[in-house]
Protein backbone atom coordinates (compact mmCIF):
# COMPACT_ATOMS: atom_id res chain seq x y z
CA UNK A 1 0.00 0.00 0.00
CA UNK A 2 2.77 2.22 0.50
CA UNK A 3 4.11 2.03 -2.40
CA UNK A 4 0.67 2.79 -4.05
CA UNK A 5 0.55 5.58 -2.16
CA UNK A 6 3.93 6.50 -3.39
CA UNK A 7 3.22 6.28 -6.75
CA UNK A 8 -0.37 8.33 -6.39
CA UNK A 9 1.68 11.30 -4.80
CA UNK A 10 4.05 11.05 -7.74
CA UNK A 11 1.03 11.12 -10.20
CA UNK A 12 1.41 7.78 -11.61
CA UNK A 13 -2.01 6.71 -12.70
CA UNK A 14 -1.23 3.28 -13.92
CA UNK A 15 -1.62 1.58 -10.31
CA UNK A 16 -3.81 -1.27 -12.04
CA UNK A 17 0.17 -3.06 -13.81
CA UNK A 18 1.04 -2.62 -10.36
CA UNK A 19 -2.14 -3.98 -8.05
CA UNK A 20 -2.94 -6.58 -10.45
CA UNK A 21 0.93 -8.09 -10.50
CA UNK A 22 -0.16 -10.69 -7.92
CA UNK A 23 -3.46 -11.51 -9.39
CA UNK A 24 -4.15 -14.42 -11.80
CA UNK A 25 -7.53 -12.72 -13.19
CA UNK A 26 -7.91 -11.26 -17.01
CA UNK A 27 -8.24 -7.59 -16.52
CA UNK A 28 -9.17 -4.81 -18.25
CA UNK A 29 -5.44 -2.68 -18.32
CA UNK A 30 -6.27 0.66 -17.64
CA UNK A 31 -5.18 3.15 -20.23
CA UNK A 32 -2.65 5.52 -18.91
CA UNK A 33 -5.97 8.09 -17.54
CA UNK A 34 -3.78 11.23 -17.22
CA UNK A 35 -2.60 11.58 -20.50
CA UNK A 36 -5.89 11.39 -21.86
CA UNK A 37 -7.41 14.31 -23.43
CA UNK A 38 -11.27 15.20 -23.38
CA UNK A 39 -11.54 14.55 -26.75
CA UNK A 40 -9.71 11.05 -26.94
CA UNK A 41 -11.84 10.47 -23.28
CA UNK A 42 -14.86 11.51 -25.46
CA UNK A 43 -14.62 9.25 -28.45
CA UNK A 44 -13.52 6.13 -26.89
CA UNK A 45 -16.66 6.52 -24.01
CA UNK A 46 -18.47 7.40 -26.91
CA UNK A 47 -17.74 4.04 -29.17
CA UNK A 48 -17.73 1.58 -26.10
CA UNK A 49 -21.25 3.20 -24.99
CA UNK A 50 -22.61 2.94 -28.41
CA UNK A 51 -21.51 -0.95 -28.50
CA UNK A 52 -22.94 -1.58 -24.72
CA UNK A 53 -26.10 0.52 -26.40
CA UNK A 54 -26.34 -2.37 -29.24
CA UNK A 55 -25.64 -5.17 -27.12
CA UNK A 56 -27.92 -4.24 -25.01
CA UNK A 57 -30.63 -3.55 -27.38
CA UNK A 58 -30.08 -6.95 -29.09
CA UNK A 59 -30.36 -8.62 -25.86
CA UNK A 60 -32.75 -7.35 -23.96
CA UNK A 61 -30.45 -6.46 -20.79
CA UNK A 62 -30.00 -2.70 -21.83
CA UNK A 63 -26.54 -0.40 -22.42
CA UNK A 64 -26.04 0.02 -18.61
CA UNK A 65 -24.84 -3.26 -17.12
CA UNK A 66 -21.63 -3.11 -20.17
CA UNK A 67 -21.64 0.96 -19.63
CA UNK A 68 -20.54 0.77 -15.71
CA UNK A 69 -17.80 -1.55 -15.89
CA UNK A 70 -16.28 -0.18 -18.66
CA UNK A 71 -16.49 3.23 -17.58
CA UNK A 72 -14.69 2.08 -13.97
CA UNK A 73 -12.78 -0.86 -15.15
CA UNK A 74 -11.02 0.22 -18.29
CA UNK A 75 -10.95 4.28 -17.66
CA UNK A 76 -10.93 4.57 -14.24
CA UNK A 77 -14.04 6.64 -14.00
CA UNK A 78 -15.02 7.16 -10.53
CA UNK A 79 -18.33 4.99 -9.58
CA UNK A 80 -20.40 7.96 -8.61
CA UNK A 81 -20.17 9.53 -11.90
CA UNK A 82 -20.03 6.09 -14.32
CA UNK A 83 -23.96 5.69 -12.41
CA UNK A 84 -24.78 8.73 -12.64
CA UNK A 85 -23.79 8.81 -16.72
CA UNK A 86 -25.53 5.29 -17.01
CA UNK A 87 -28.58 6.26 -15.02
CA UNK A 88 -29.37 9.23 -18.63
CA UNK A 89 -28.37 6.81 -20.70
CA UNK A 90 -30.81 4.03 -19.20
CA UNK A 91 -33.61 7.30 -19.96
CA UNK A 92 -32.32 7.83 -23.66
CA UNK A 93 -32.58 3.93 -25.10
CA UNK A 94 -35.56 3.32 -22.57
CA UNK A 95 -37.78 6.37 -23.65
CA UNK A 96 -36.32 5.67 -27.43
CA UNK A 97 -37.46 1.91 -27.91
CA UNK A 98 -40.70 2.39 -26.00
CA UNK A 99 -41.95 4.92 -28.95
CA UNK A 100 -41.20 1.81 -31.09
CA UNK A 101 -43.28 -0.37 -28.49
CA UNK A 102 -45.97 1.31 -27.33
CA UNK A 103 -47.41 1.84 -31.19
CA UNK A 104 -46.86 -2.15 -31.77
CA UNK A 105 -49.84 -2.34 -28.60
CA UNK A 106 -47.59 -5.06 -26.58
CA UNK A 107 -46.92 -2.77 -23.72
CA UNK A 108 -49.79 -2.43 -21.05
CA UNK A 109 -49.60 1.54 -19.83
CA UNK A 110 -52.08 0.36 -17.10
CA UNK A 111 -49.93 -2.17 -15.97
CA UNK A 112 -47.04 0.38 -16.23
CA UNK A 113 -48.33 3.21 -14.74
CA UNK A 114 -49.77 1.19 -11.43
CA UNK A 115 -46.50 -0.21 -11.20
CA UNK A 116 -44.62 3.01 -11.77
CA UNK A 117 -45.28 4.24 -7.25
CA UNK A 118 -43.36 0.96 -6.74
CA UNK A 119 -40.57 1.70 -8.76
CA UNK A 120 -40.44 5.34 -8.57
CA UNK A 121 -40.44 5.22 -4.48
CA UNK A 122 -37.61 2.53 -5.27
CA UNK A 123 -35.57 4.41 -7.01
CA UNK A 124 -35.51 7.24 -4.73
CA UNK A 125 -34.56 5.06 -1.72
CA UNK A 126 -31.69 3.46 -3.94
CA UNK A 127 -30.62 6.91 -5.09
CA UNK A 128 -30.54 8.26 -1.64
CA UNK A 129 -28.75 4.83 -0.31
CA UNK A 130 -25.91 5.34 -2.68
CA UNK A 131 -24.61 8.32 -1.10
CA UNK A 132 -24.27 6.72 1.76
CA UNK A 133 -22.67 3.33 0.70
CA UNK A 134 -19.10 3.00 -0.14
CA UNK A 135 -18.11 2.58 -3.42
CA UNK A 136 -16.75 -0.65 -2.86
CA UNK A 137 -20.26 -1.96 -1.60
CA UNK A 138 -21.94 -0.49 -4.55
CA UNK A 139 -19.09 -2.79 -6.85
CA UNK A 140 -20.06 -5.88 -5.19
CA UNK A 141 -24.12 -5.26 -5.32
CA UNK A 142 -23.11 -4.05 -8.86
CA UNK A 143 -21.50 -7.52 -9.57
CA UNK A 144 -24.26 -9.44 -8.13
CA UNK A 145 -27.17 -7.86 -9.91
CA UNK A 146 -25.12 -8.14 -13.35
CA UNK A 147 -24.95 -12.32 -12.68
CA UNK A 148 -28.82 -12.41 -11.95
CA UNK A 149 -29.43 -10.37 -15.25
CA UNK A 150 -26.93 -12.85 -16.93
CA UNK A 151 -28.53 -15.92 -16.07
CA UNK A 152 -31.48 -14.43 -16.50
CA UNK A 153 -30.77 -13.56 -20.18
CA UNK A 154 -29.61 -17.24 -20.63
CA UNK A 155 -32.65 -18.80 -19.22
CA UNK A 156 -35.73 -18.86 -21.34
CA UNK A 157 -39.24 -17.10 -20.73
CA UNK A 158 -40.84 -18.97 -18.24
CA UNK A 159 -43.28 -20.78 -21.10
CA UNK A 160 -46.14 -21.53 -18.90
CA UNK A 161 -49.60 -20.30 -20.11
CA UNK A 162 -50.61 -16.66 -19.02
CA UNK A 163 -53.45 -17.05 -17.21
CA UNK A 164 -57.16 -15.51 -19.07
CA UNK A 165 -58.29 -13.96 -15.83
CA UNK A 166 -56.86 -11.59 -13.34
CA UNK A 167 -57.50 -12.05 -9.69
CA UNK A 168 -59.28 -10.05 -7.36
CA UNK A 169 -56.76 -7.15 -7.10
CA UNK A 170 -55.97 -7.44 -10.78
CA UNK A 171 -59.83 -7.09 -11.70
CA UNK A 172 -60.25 -4.29 -9.33
CA UNK A 173 -57.51 -2.31 -11.02
CA UNK A 174 -58.58 -3.43 -14.70
CA UNK A 175 -55.10 -4.48 -15.01
CA UNK A 176 -55.85 -7.32 -17.68
CA UNK A 177 -55.63 -6.50 -21.55
CA UNK A 178 -54.84 -7.81 -24.89
CA UNK A 179 -51.85 -7.57 -27.33
CA UNK A 180 -51.50 -8.68 -31.03
CA UNK A 181 -50.91 -12.43 -31.68
CA UNK A 182 -49.92 -14.16 -34.71
CA UNK A 183 -52.98 -13.96 -37.19
CA UNK A 184 -53.78 -10.59 -36.56
CA UNK A 185 -55.64 -11.39 -33.56
CA UNK A 186 -56.05 -9.97 -30.30
CA UNK A 187 -54.82 -12.05 -27.16
CA UNK A 188 -56.31 -11.14 -24.05
CA UNK A 189 -54.44 -12.20 -20.36
CA UNK A 190 -55.18 -11.63 -17.13
CA UNK A 191 -52.93 -10.50 -14.44
CA UNK A 192 -52.47 -11.81 -11.01
CA UNK A 193 -50.20 -11.53 -7.33
CA UNK A 194 -50.44 -7.52 -7.40
CA UNK A 195 -49.52 -6.87 -4.02
CA UNK A 196 -46.09 -9.70 -4.95
CA UNK A 197 -45.24 -7.87 -8.05
CA UNK A 198 -45.79 -4.39 -6.52
CA UNK A 199 -43.22 -5.18 -3.35
CA UNK A 200 -40.61 -6.54 -5.88
CA UNK A 201 -41.11 -3.97 -8.44
CA UNK A 202 -40.10 -1.33 -5.30
CA UNK A 203 -36.89 -3.56 -5.26
CA UNK A 204 -36.18 -3.02 -8.97
CA UNK A 205 -36.31 0.70 -8.46
CA UNK A 206 -34.40 0.89 -5.47
CA UNK A 207 -31.53 -1.22 -7.52
CA UNK A 208 -31.86 1.42 -10.35
CA UNK A 209 -31.57 4.21 -7.98
CA UNK A 210 -28.45 2.85 -6.15
CA UNK A 211 -26.46 1.26 -8.91
CA UNK A 212 -27.78 3.66 -12.05
CA UNK A 213 -29.25 0.80 -14.43
CA UNK A 214 -32.73 -0.12 -15.46
CA UNK A 215 -33.01 -3.04 -13.52
CA UNK A 216 -35.24 -4.44 -16.47
CA UNK A 217 -34.29 -7.79 -15.52
CA UNK A 218 -35.96 -7.77 -12.24
CA UNK A 219 -39.33 -5.61 -13.67
CA UNK A 220 -39.38 -8.98 -16.13
CA UNK A 221 -39.08 -11.17 -13.84
CA UNK A 222 -41.89 -9.09 -11.88
CA UNK A 223 -44.26 -9.31 -14.32
CA UNK A 224 -43.42 -12.71 -16.15
CA UNK A 225 -43.25 -14.56 -13.37
CA UNK A 226 -45.00 -13.54 -10.26
CA UNK A 227 -47.97 -11.43 -11.71
CA UNK A 228 -48.23 -14.15 -15.25
CA UNK A 229 -47.95 -11.48 -17.34
CA UNK A 230 -47.18 -13.01 -21.14
CA UNK A 231 -43.50 -12.96 -21.74
CA UNK A 232 -43.65 -9.75 -24.57
CA UNK A 233 -45.76 -7.47 -22.47
CA UNK A 234 -43.80 -7.61 -19.66
CA UNK A 235 -40.43 -7.13 -22.10
CA UNK A 236 -41.77 -4.09 -23.68
CA UNK A 237 -43.94 -2.73 -20.44
CA UNK A 238 -40.53 -3.08 -18.34
CA UNK A 239 -39.07 -0.64 -20.97
CA UNK A 240 -41.64 1.43 -20.72
CA UNK A 241 -41.15 2.05 -17.31
CA UNK A 242 -37.49 2.04 -16.86
CA UNK A 243 -37.65 5.82 -17.86
CA UNK A 244 -39.76 7.18 -15.13
CA UNK A 245 -37.97 4.62 -12.89
CA UNK A 246 -34.25 6.10 -14.09
CA UNK A 247 -35.48 9.39 -14.18
CA UNK A 248 -36.67 9.33 -10.23
CA UNK A 249 -33.36 8.34 -9.60
CA UNK A 250 -32.01 11.40 -12.05
CA UNK A 251 -33.30 14.13 -9.69
CA UNK A 252 -31.19 13.02 -6.58
CA UNK A 253 -28.26 12.20 -8.83
CA UNK A 254 -28.40 15.42 -9.76
CA UNK A 255 -28.72 17.25 -6.68
CA UNK A 256 -25.45 15.21 -5.70
CA UNK A 257 -23.64 16.26 -8.83
CA UNK A 258 -23.14 12.42 -10.02
CA UNK A 259 -24.32 13.21 -13.56
CA UNK A 260 -21.02 15.05 -14.97
CA UNK A 261 -22.05 16.15 -18.35
CA UNK A 262 -18.19 15.33 -19.66
CA UNK A 263 -18.66 12.07 -18.94
CA UNK A 264 -22.08 11.81 -19.58
CA UNK A 265 -22.42 13.52 -22.82
CA UNK A 266 -20.56 10.76 -24.73
CA UNK A 267 -22.55 7.85 -23.01
CA UNK A 268 -25.68 9.52 -23.74
CA UNK A 269 -25.77 9.93 -27.11
CA UNK A 270 -23.46 6.59 -27.61
CA UNK A 271 -25.80 4.29 -25.92
CA UNK A 272 -28.45 6.21 -28.11
CA UNK A 273 -27.14 5.65 -31.26
CA UNK A 274 -26.11 1.98 -30.19
CA UNK A 275 -29.40 1.09 -28.98
CA UNK A 276 -31.69 2.73 -32.07
CA UNK A 277 -29.24 0.33 -34.28
CA UNK A 278 -29.73 -2.61 -32.05
CA UNK A 279 -33.43 -2.10 -32.19
CA UNK A 280 -33.62 -1.97 -36.04
CA UNK A 281 -31.47 -5.50 -36.78
CA UNK A 282 -33.40 -7.47 -33.81
CA UNK A 283 -35.94 -8.69 -35.93
CA UNK A 284 -33.56 -9.96 -38.57
CA UNK A 285 -30.68 -11.33 -35.95
CA UNK A 286 -30.66 -14.73 -34.17
CA UNK A 287 -30.50 -13.48 -30.87
CA UNK A 288 -30.23 -16.79 -28.99
CA UNK A 289 -26.58 -17.16 -30.11
CA UNK A 290 -25.75 -13.59 -29.01
CA UNK A 291 -27.69 -13.73 -25.64
CA UNK A 292 -25.36 -16.80 -24.67
CA UNK A 293 -22.13 -14.86 -25.62
CA UNK A 294 -22.91 -11.86 -23.90
CA UNK A 295 -24.37 -13.34 -20.70
CA UNK A 296 -21.39 -15.10 -20.55
CA UNK A 297 -19.54 -11.45 -20.91
CA UNK A 298 -21.65 -9.70 -17.98
CA UNK A 299 -20.67 -12.74 -16.22
CA UNK A 300 -17.15 -12.21 -16.38
CA UNK A 301 -17.49 -8.81 -16.06
CA UNK A 302 -19.56 -9.67 -12.86
CA UNK A 303 -17.13 -11.42 -11.54
CA UNK A 304 -14.40 -8.81 -12.18
CA UNK A 305 -16.78 -5.50 -10.13
CA UNK A 306 -16.88 -8.22 -6.94
CA UNK A 307 -13.11 -8.90 -6.94
CA UNK A 308 -12.62 -5.33 -7.30
CA UNK A 309 -14.90 -4.48 -4.71
CA UNK A 310 -13.89 -6.73 -2.48
CA UNK A 311 -10.30 -5.86 -2.73
CA UNK A 312 -11.25 -2.35 -2.60
CA UNK A 313 -9.51 -1.35 -6.26
CA UNK A 314 -12.89 0.23 -6.83
CA UNK B 1 -59.78 9.73 -26.28
CA UNK B 2 -59.50 5.44 -26.21
CA UNK B 3 -55.82 3.47 -24.44
CA UNK B 4 -54.31 3.15 -28.15
CA UNK B 5 -54.65 6.77 -29.13
CA UNK B 6 -53.36 7.67 -25.67
CA UNK B 7 -50.37 5.09 -26.59
CA UNK B 8 -49.21 6.69 -29.17
CA UNK B 9 -49.40 10.27 -28.34
CA UNK B 10 -47.08 8.77 -25.58
CA UNK B 11 -44.76 7.30 -27.93
CA UNK B 12 -44.18 10.38 -30.40
CA UNK B 13 -43.86 12.49 -26.97
CA UNK B 14 -41.17 10.16 -26.05
CA UNK B 15 -39.13 10.48 -29.48
CA UNK B 16 -39.38 13.81 -29.54
CA UNK B 17 -38.32 14.29 -26.05
CA UNK B 18 -35.16 11.73 -26.99
CA UNK B 19 -34.08 13.22 -30.29
CA UNK B 20 -34.71 16.84 -28.97
CA UNK B 21 -32.55 16.21 -25.80
CA UNK B 22 -29.70 14.41 -28.27
CA UNK B 23 -29.70 16.85 -30.39
CA UNK B 24 -28.97 19.85 -27.27
CA UNK B 25 -26.34 17.42 -25.50
CA UNK B 26 -25.27 17.31 -28.81
CA UNK B 27 -24.94 20.82 -29.35
CA UNK B 28 -23.48 21.44 -26.17
CA UNK B 29 -20.72 18.69 -26.49
CA UNK B 30 -19.50 20.38 -29.67
CA UNK B 31 -18.89 23.60 -27.74
CA UNK B 32 -17.02 22.29 -25.19
CA UNK B 33 -14.93 20.01 -27.27
CA UNK B 34 -14.09 22.88 -29.38
CA UNK B 35 -12.35 24.95 -25.85
CA UNK B 36 -11.41 21.68 -24.71
CA UNK B 37 -10.66 19.24 -26.91
CA UNK B 38 -6.92 19.22 -25.47
CA UNK B 39 -7.61 19.78 -21.65
CA UNK B 40 -6.51 16.34 -20.21
CA UNK B 41 -9.21 14.76 -17.89
CA UNK B 42 -9.54 12.63 -15.21
CA UNK B 43 -12.74 11.13 -13.49
CA UNK B 44 -10.73 9.02 -10.50
CA UNK B 45 -11.80 10.52 -7.92
CA UNK B 46 -15.57 11.89 -7.55
CA UNK B 47 -15.56 15.66 -6.84
CA UNK B 48 -19.30 17.03 -7.47
CA UNK B 49 -19.94 19.61 -9.40
CA UNK B 50 -20.61 23.17 -8.73
CA UNK B 51 -24.24 24.33 -8.41
CA UNK B 52 -24.31 25.79 -11.95
CA UNK B 53 -24.17 21.92 -13.18
CA UNK B 54 -26.66 21.13 -10.34
CA UNK B 55 -29.73 23.37 -9.98
CA UNK B 56 -31.90 23.60 -12.60
CA UNK B 57 -31.49 27.52 -12.37
CA UNK B 58 -27.71 27.32 -12.69
CA UNK B 59 -28.04 25.00 -15.48
CA UNK B 60 -30.71 26.95 -17.39
CA UNK B 61 -27.80 30.14 -16.73
CA UNK B 62 -25.28 28.13 -17.87
CA UNK B 63 -26.94 26.97 -20.66
CA UNK B 64 -28.79 30.20 -21.80
CA UNK B 65 -24.96 31.62 -22.48
CA UNK B 66 -24.02 28.69 -24.26
CA UNK B 67 -21.52 27.35 -21.96
CA UNK B 68 -20.82 23.93 -23.30
CA UNK B 69 -20.92 21.95 -20.21
CA UNK B 70 -23.98 23.98 -19.20
CA UNK B 71 -25.82 22.89 -22.38
CA UNK B 72 -24.74 19.42 -22.30
CA UNK B 73 -26.27 19.50 -18.90
CA UNK B 74 -29.77 21.22 -20.02
CA UNK B 75 -29.42 18.98 -22.34
CA UNK B 76 -29.57 16.08 -19.78
CA UNK B 77 -32.17 17.93 -17.63
CA UNK B 78 -34.76 17.54 -21.08
CA UNK B 79 -33.82 13.82 -21.10
CA UNK B 80 -34.58 13.63 -17.74
CA UNK B 81 -37.80 15.88 -18.02
CA UNK B 82 -39.10 13.71 -21.29
CA UNK B 83 -40.99 10.71 -18.74
CA UNK B 84 -41.93 13.09 -16.20
CA UNK B 85 -43.81 14.73 -19.49
CA UNK B 86 -44.75 11.42 -20.39
CA UNK B 87 -46.67 10.81 -17.02
CA UNK B 88 -48.32 13.98 -16.58
CA UNK B 89 -49.75 13.54 -20.08
CA UNK B 90 -51.34 10.25 -19.33
CA UNK B 91 -52.44 11.74 -16.48
CA UNK B 92 -54.10 13.62 -18.84
CA UNK B 93 -55.33 10.84 -21.23
CA UNK B 94 -56.71 8.94 -17.90
CA UNK B 95 -58.62 12.29 -17.58
CA UNK B 96 -60.58 12.74 -20.86
CA UNK B 97 -61.07 8.97 -20.21
CA UNK B 98 -62.73 9.36 -17.11
CA UNK B 99 -61.01 6.90 -15.64
CA UNK B 100 -60.51 8.46 -11.92
CA UNK B 101 -58.57 5.26 -10.50
CA UNK B 102 -55.64 5.82 -13.37
CA UNK B 103 -55.64 9.70 -13.20
CA UNK B 104 -55.16 9.43 -9.82
CA UNK B 105 -52.86 6.50 -10.12
CA UNK B 106 -50.58 8.57 -12.53
CA UNK B 107 -51.12 11.78 -10.86
CA UNK B 108 -49.21 9.99 -7.65
CA UNK B 109 -45.87 8.66 -10.25
CA UNK B 110 -46.03 12.56 -11.16
CA UNK B 111 -46.19 13.71 -7.41
CA UNK B 112 -43.29 11.32 -6.22
CA UNK B 113 -41.23 12.39 -9.42
CA UNK B 114 -41.77 15.93 -8.73
CA UNK B 115 -40.63 15.32 -5.51
CA UNK B 116 -37.38 13.67 -6.44
CA UNK B 117 -36.74 16.36 -9.15
CA UNK B 118 -37.17 19.19 -6.34
CA UNK B 119 -33.75 18.01 -5.00
CA UNK B 120 -32.33 19.43 -8.09
CA UNK B 121 -34.29 22.66 -8.21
Amino acid sequence: MLQIERLAAEGVSDLEFELHADSHLIHFRRVSFDAMSSLEFTLIVWALSALAGFLGALTGLGGGVVVIPALTLALGVDMKYAIGASLVSVIASSSGAAAAYVREGFSNIRIGMFLEIATTLGAIAGAFLAGRVSTHALAIVFGIVLIHAAVTSLLQPSGAAPPIDSDRLGKLLRLGGGYPAAGGAREEYGVRNVPAGFGLMFGAGALSGLLGIGSGAVKVLAMDRVMRIPFKVSTTTSNFMIGVTAAAGAGVYLSRGYIDPRVAMPVMLGVLVGALLGTRVLVRTRVRTLRIVFGIVILALAVEMIVNGITGRI
Amino acid sequence: MDDRRLENVIGQLLRAGVLISAAVVAAGGILYLAFHRAGLVNYGVFAPAGPDLRTVSGIAHAALHLHGEGLMQAGLVLLILTPVARVALAAFGFALERDRLFTLVSLIVLAILVFSLMHAA
